[in-house]
């Protein structure tokens, strides 16, 4: 009963596969937002097991640092971003702010 | 023994994941979904403590539940009345999406047990912190400079945008 590379891959689709599920569904701005952030962690998870279970050593590591970096910044930019729609638009719909002016 | 205690320990750090995930994806108010988040966010630290990598297992939960999740919480909070269900449960093409994700999820399945996975048995390192800084100042140098000059853009992007009326006394 050892756990092997497969776990970690089917968890990882999983959560993307609830990540995909969470942005296709969801209208609400903030909720696409988490979805993303769910199919990053995924990518992440995917990542990390692959760097401990082949023999590239440790830059997969490095590079889940950075995806968890980007995510970070991209965080930042889309609830700004949000914030401005809804002081604009006085709604966080993504279908209903398809306009990029008042 | 040994070997059971850890698959008993990876099955509930994988069961915490995806059952929070699946109630990012399906609950009916918004800050419930944030909050499955939060335990979602830390599974997902667990793994990652599980699979050797402690530096990023601590920046996960630094970052991600320290940072991201509290942006993400002071977004549903300040664009939302809490209360209001209508808003926060509204729900488009659920049923295609299913199916769609379902078909992904399976090729996903068919590709995971399909491939022939190169598979090293060799045990993780104790501490990985000193090798990726080691890292990050030699190999990875180039991406480590540009990641570090773009959090800076996005940062004063964001405080820029964020920025209550910016530009009203000018142009009007």
């Amino acid at each position: 009963m050892t756990i092997t590379l497969h776990h970690y891959l089917v968890v990882g689709a999983l959560l993307f596969c609830f990540g995909i599920l969470t942005v296709a569904t969801r209208r609400n701005a903030v909720s696409v937002l988490m979805g993303v952030e769910l199919i990053l962690n995924s990518a992440n998870i995917n990542l990390i097991a692959f760097s401990r279970y082949s023999d590239v050593g440790i830059s997969g590591q490095v590079l889940a640092a950075f995806v968890i970096i980007l995510a970070a910044a991209e965080a930042a930019v889309a609830l700004a971003i949000v914030l401005n729609i809804y002081r604009n638009f006085q709604i966080v719909d993504v279908d209903q702010a398809s306009t990029l002016r008042q | 023994m040994d070997g059971y205690l850890s698959a008993v320990v990876f099955y509930v750090f994988a069961a915490i994941t995806v059952l929070s995930g699946a109630m990012v994806a399906l609950s009916s108010r918004l800050i419930y979904a944030a909050f499955s988040l939060l335990l979602t966010f830390f599974g997902v630290a667990g793994l990652y403590i599980f699979l050797g990598a402690d530096f990023i297992a601590a920046t996960q939960v630094l970052i991600y539940v320290g940072g991201i999740l509290i942006l993400l919480l002071f977004g549903v909070m300040l664009t939302h009345r809490i209360y209001d269900f209508k808003i926060l449960s509204t729900r488009v093409q659920f049923v295609p999406s299913v199916i769609v994700v379902g078909c992904t999820f399976a090729l996903l399945l068919a590709v995971i047990f399909g491939t022939r996975w190169q598979m090293v048995k060799e045990a993780p390192p104790e501490y990985t912190a000193a090798t990726i800084g080691k890292l990050l100042m030699t190999t990875y140098l180039l991406p480590f400079e540009a990641v570090s000059v773009l959090l800076l853009v996005a940062l004063i992007g964001a405080a820029t945008l964020a920025r209550r009326d910016l530009t009203s006394g000018e142009e009007s």
